[in-house]
């Protein structure tokens, strides 16, 4: 935005700035300040004449300076001051001197009118002048030299030094003069440098322009109240501008947590695809977990390393009659599905095992038992944790989420399988995906599904899906449906989306992460 | 999933053509294996557990070659008979009870086909026979062998042979605590007073499965010419169709097959078995899957194309299929054969009414009411550990127990809400104060369910600072409520993760509900926070039942 381009006040041709809307930018230190500054201010000398203290007159000229309507420059200078027995000796004398006045012919030390170290420091000088002899025949007794008559007819370097003009600056000494210094700064108290810093103002043209343009008077509305509303007294003043590119303090909010922000996301598309949600426990006896998918007793997905068993209550009680004599059946010799089934002895005890559940595909099939003949066909989907018995690391978690859906219908075919995921991978985002043959104990056509990744244009791999065996479908609904199915892990699609490398992030709970953790953009 | 790698040039020998780098890609990964790489030298692919006649470059290469269209239908392989014996003894009835063999003539063997018998039977080992529990196998230099061999049950002490590559003779329970593979696999033969063995007809003993050959009868070299192989295992079929396999896969190598006579106590047998099995082809069942039209001659094609037989109107399963149980197994290799990437996507017109499960469209609803409180929700695992939920909770707390966690920090299921959001407000020390957190989740305690454990959902909230007190937090409870409707009562309670005196229990509709109150800085010095807790923990799924 160019800065007041299309306002009618009068701009400034050079540099664009509109004078106008920089004068109602002002604040009030700034306007008390501007009038006092000339071509060249020191800042002391402004706050002195605008009756302000300095401080507030250099908040003010920093704030000028920011835009640019004065130029700061500092300068310093190392000035040289008397000290206070400096300023004595300016006009008394040095003390060697009133020592060397004092001395008639042999003359004691005590009779001369000094104190007593100044004596002691003039002894020494005078000495090394030669300008007296020290007799000490008869206690302490001193006698002024020809040396020391000469000194007394003129004045010595550091005399005239001391009895010109204060402040004088060093750079400015001539070689006798900074001869005398050096000798007197070795002595106590006679001169002192100071550093003297001084801070000018300098107007600029553009400076110049809005003092020319002249300076509001009165008060601009700083902060707007309820007292200027309710009496309109807003209406007879201006509000001062503000520099709104300022940087402010942040702001904190309430907020959900991202990985369920995302979970609802997920929620709508199936809804969106008119899916009905089924839910339930996430601790489950193996029956549904496993023997209901016509997963074999002895596969490995039911060993103890990849799934989490219960210790108390260890096991848990099967469903009703008819479900148990259909599994056992279908997995011992295919029971009523023209299946061979796995061809071993079916345990009732090991179906019993409680376990978290592995995937939401439990909920399939305890969904797919309730179903009635008459509601066909249906839509289901779940969202939901499922567990594996896993080591933590910056790739695996033994908590997951999964999303599932299973169309039961009874005209469903392989291309509407294909046909869904197409359209259910298009909602999450992944509008291109391929199908591979893969495999699953329980569907047979099982598919792998790829997606070309929209950023970096490789293929990932999002999930697997499929259509139901008969040996899992048969003895849960009592005849052979085509049951399409698909449970795409969930977690990748997340974390992909926060840009989280390490999957123990997603709930680390950080209250900064959760905090400026960007908003779901799906 | 195991992985197999491929000598790539034997491997095209065997297919009968070559195929460019981007074709094979394409090719494997469409077949139905997962593709890991591919160079000039080899291939690399995860072989799905359905199709363990694919772990070896020979079985590989056969499916491969009818897919590709180098070859086509089933492949024939010729037998002939040993009229050699195995006696299969009644002491391994209980201990274990089949075996099933054959014999292997003319295998020209060099360092690269020893390694490559060695792969398959590793690989068939871990997958198909389940670690050796299932089915273990033994390959021998049939020359060192008299037989007829008998498989027998000895005690381990009477047992007596030098394990291979071993130097010095051990009884049978010796190999099992010395030699690596004894202790690998003992637990296998955990609990048994005999162990199996293989004996010649010189007492000779060729091995003790499932766990080492001999080193004298049981070491394949370079001057091996014929070989005996036995399966041995507690289920027949699944020995049968492993020895199947293997045979086949050596055939594919050179070797010309034997088959052996099985001598069960009460049965006689002939192995192995390499012809196909037929199931009768329903061509109306794979169109209607499909979703396709095919003729009955697009269909037998197809099939062929994954090295099956057509013999009037029944498919030809290959003897070492194992995967084929249904009908519908069928249907998947016509559909692969046809190619997924051939099929049409459609989305049927159905209509279908969604619906969303109001139980979790009422906890979004709380979220977002607290989060509008500007509170920030958070999520933890549903895995914690008993120290956290009691101890450090000052309170005592039944809980769920896992059988086999990997870590004693996560080894219990949460009972309860609170503590999760102690040990996040825990954590997070080193930031600004106030921190008010929330979290609905899911809570386990034993009952009375099918499984015996009752889940629960339950937000809690945890309101941490200065003035973070019994009001703070009380004013949350009653803001909920209000904007639910409802009126909750209150009375006093004692609760140990709380300030005595400063501990609410909230009912609804006579029902507990929930517990808020300030946390007892015993609990606050427990999780080394330094700064006042206020907490509520409401029952979620019992309130949305009494309001419904």
């Amino acid at each position: 935005m160019g800065e007041g381009k299309n306002n009618c006040g009068d701009s400034d041709n050079n540099t664009g700035v509109n004078v106008n809307i920089l004068v109602r930018k002002l604040n009030k230190h700034e306007i008390a300040v501007l009038p006092f500054i000339k071509e060249r201010s020191e800042y002391r000398d402004i706050a002195e004449r605008a009756e302000i203290s300095p401080t507030a007159v250099m908040r003010a000229l920093q704030w000028l300076s920011n835009k640019q309507l004065v130029v700061l420059k500092d300068e310093s200078k190392e000035l040289i001051e008397l000290g206070s027995n400096g300023k004595n000796y300016a006009k008394d004398g040095l003390p060697e001197k009133r020592f060397l006045k004092q001395i008639k012919g042999r003359t004691p030390i005590e009779e001369i009118d000094l104190p007593k170290d100044e004596i002691n420091v003039c002894i020494g000088t005078l000495k090394k002048k030669a300008a007296i002899e020290i007799y000490k025949d008869n206690g302490l007794e001193v006698e002024i030299t020809d040396a020391g008559k000469k000194l007394l007819e003129k004045d010595s370097l550091e005399e005239l030094f001391i009895k010109g003009n204060f402040p004088k600056e060093i750079r400015s000494l001539s070689a006798e003069e900074k001869f005398a210094f050096d000798n007197l700064s070795k002595r106590k108290d006679i001169v002192i440098s100071v550093l003297d810093k001084k801070t000018y103002a300098l107007l600029t043209d553009l400076g110049k322009k809005v003092i020319a343009h002249g300076l509001p008077k009165g008060d601009m509305i700083e902060t707007l109240t309820q007292g200027m509303l309710k009496d309109g007294s807003w209406k007879d003043k201006e509000f001062k501008r503000y520099d709104i590119s300022i940087n402010v303090p942040k702001t904190q909010g309430g907020k959900r947590h991202f990985v369920n922000v995302a979970i609802e996301y997920a929620r709508r598309i199936w809804l969106d695809m008119g899916f009905k949600e089924m839910t339930g426990p996430m601790l489950q006896t193996s029956f549904w977990n496993f023997d209901a998918l016509f997963t074999a007793q002895d596969h490995p997905v039911r060993e103890l390393q990849d799934t989490f068993y219960i210790k108390n209550p260890e096991n848990g009680k099967l469903p009703g009659e008819r479900y148990v004599r259909n599994v056992k059946a279908v997995h011992e010799n295919g029971g009523d599905t023209n299946s061979t089934g796995w061809m071993y002895k079916w345990d009732e005890k090991n179906a019993m095992k409680n376990v978290l559940r592995t995937h939401t595909t439990v909920l399939s099939a305890q969904t797919i038992a309730m179903l009635k003949e008459s509601e066909l066909p249906v839509k289901y989907f779940a969202l939901g944790k499922c567990f594996r018995n896993e080591t933590l690391d910056w790739s695996h978690l033994f908590e997951f989420n999964q999303t599932e859906g299973i169309v039961v219908d009874p005209n469903a075919t392989f291309p509407h399988l294909l046909g869904y995921l197409k359209e259910f991978f298009k909602k999450m985002g992944y509008p291109k995906a391929r199908f591979r043959p893969a495999y699953f104990p329980y569907t047979e056509m099982s598919v792998e599904i790829d997606v070309m990744h929209p950023v970096n244009k490789k293929w990932m791999e999002l999930g697997g899906a499929g259509i139901f065996r008969p040996e899992v479908v048969v003895p849960l609904l009592g005849r052979d449906v085509p049951v399409l199915a698909w449970g795409p892990g969930f977690d990748r699609i997340i974390m992909e989306d926060y840009e989280i490398t390490d999957i123990r992030d997603l709930y680390k709970n950080d209250i900064k992460q959760l905090r400026n953790m960007k908003m779901w953009m799906r | 999933m195991p992985q197999v790698t491929i000598n790539r040039r034997v491997f095209e020998k065997l297919v009968g053509k070559k195929l460019s780098d981007e074709e094979l890609k394409d090719r494997i990964s469409m077949i139905g294996t997962d593709l890991e790489e591919v160079n000039d030298k080899e291939i690399i692919v995860e072989i799905f557990p359905n199709r363990p006649d694919m772990l070896s470059e020979q079985g590989f290469a056969r499916a491969f070659s009818t897919f590709v269209g180098a070859s086509k239908g089933i492949s024939r392989f010729k037998i002939k008979d040993s009229n050699e014996q195995m006696i299969i003894e009644n002491s391994v009835k209980n201990v274990r009870p089949f075996t099933a063999c054959a014999i292997i003539k003319g295998m020209k063997f060099n360092d690269e086909k020893i390694r490559e018998v060695i792969q398959i039977q590793e690989k068939l080992h871990i997958t198909y026979g389940r670690n050796r529990k299932k089915v273990a196998m033994g390959i021998y230099p049939y020359e060192k062998i008299k037989p007829p061999i008998r498989f027998v049950a000895l005690k381990p002490e009477e047992i007596r042979f030098v394990p291979l590559e071993y130097d010095r003779e051990m009884n049978g329970r010796q190999i099992l605590t010395t030699t690596s593979t004894g202790k690998e696999f003992a637990h296998l033969l955990e609990g048994l007073d005999k162990y199996p063995v293989f004996i010649d007809s010189e007492d000779k003993i060729l091995s003790m499965p499932p766990i080492l050959n001999s080193h004298e009868t049981g070491k394949i070299t370079e001057k091996t010419k014929d070989v005996f192989i036995e399966c041995s295992g507690f289920d027949y079929y699944t020995l049968s169709k492993c020895l199947n396999i293997l045979v086949t896969a050596m055939h594919d190598m050179g070797g010309e097959i034997y088959s052996m006579d099985l001598v069960y106590p009460d049965t006689k047998k002939t192995s192995p078995n390499l012809s196909p099995s037929k199931m009768k082809l329903d061509y109306k069942y794979i169109n209607r899957v499909l979703g396709l039209d095919l003729t009955k001659n697009d269909i037998e094609g197809y099939l062929e194309k994954m090295g099956y037989g057509i013999e009037s109107k029944n498919v030809l399963i290959p003897c070492y299929r194992t995967d084929i149980l249904h009908p519908i197994d069928i249907v998947e290799d016509v559909a692969i054969a046809y190619g997924y990437e051939n099929f049409e996507a459609v989305i049927p017109n159905v209509s279908t009414v969604a619906a969303e499960n109001p139980f979790e469209v009422f906890k979004r609803r709380i979220s977002t009411l607290l989060a509008g409180l500007g509170y920030i929700e958070t999520s933890s695992y549903h895995i914690t550990n008993c120290e956290q939920l009691k101890q450090k909770m000052n309170c005592e707390n039944n809980f769920v127990a896992l059988a086999n966690a990997l870590t004693s920090e996560y080894d219990t299921l949460r009972s309860w809400m609170i503590p999760s959001l102690m040990a996040v407000l825990a954590n997070n020390k080193h930031y600004e104060y106030p921190q008010d957190i929330f979290e609905i989740g899911t809570i386990f305690k034993k009952g009375n369910t099918e499984t015996g454990v009752i889940e629960n959902d339950r937000l809690a909230i945890c309101l941490c600072g200065e003035d973070r007190n019994y009001t703070k937090i009380k004013q949350v409870m009653d803001y909920i409520f209000s904007n639910l409707g409802k009126e909750y009562s209150i009375s006093e309670t004692e609760h140990g993760s709380f300030i005595e005196g400063r501990v609410g229990r909230v009912s609804y509709k006579g029902k507990d509900l929930a517990y808020m109150g300030e946390i007892n800085p015993i609990v606050l010095d427990n999780f080394e926070i330094q700064m006042p807790v206020a907490a509520l923990e409401l029952n979620l799924t019992e309130l949305f039942k009494l309001i419904k």
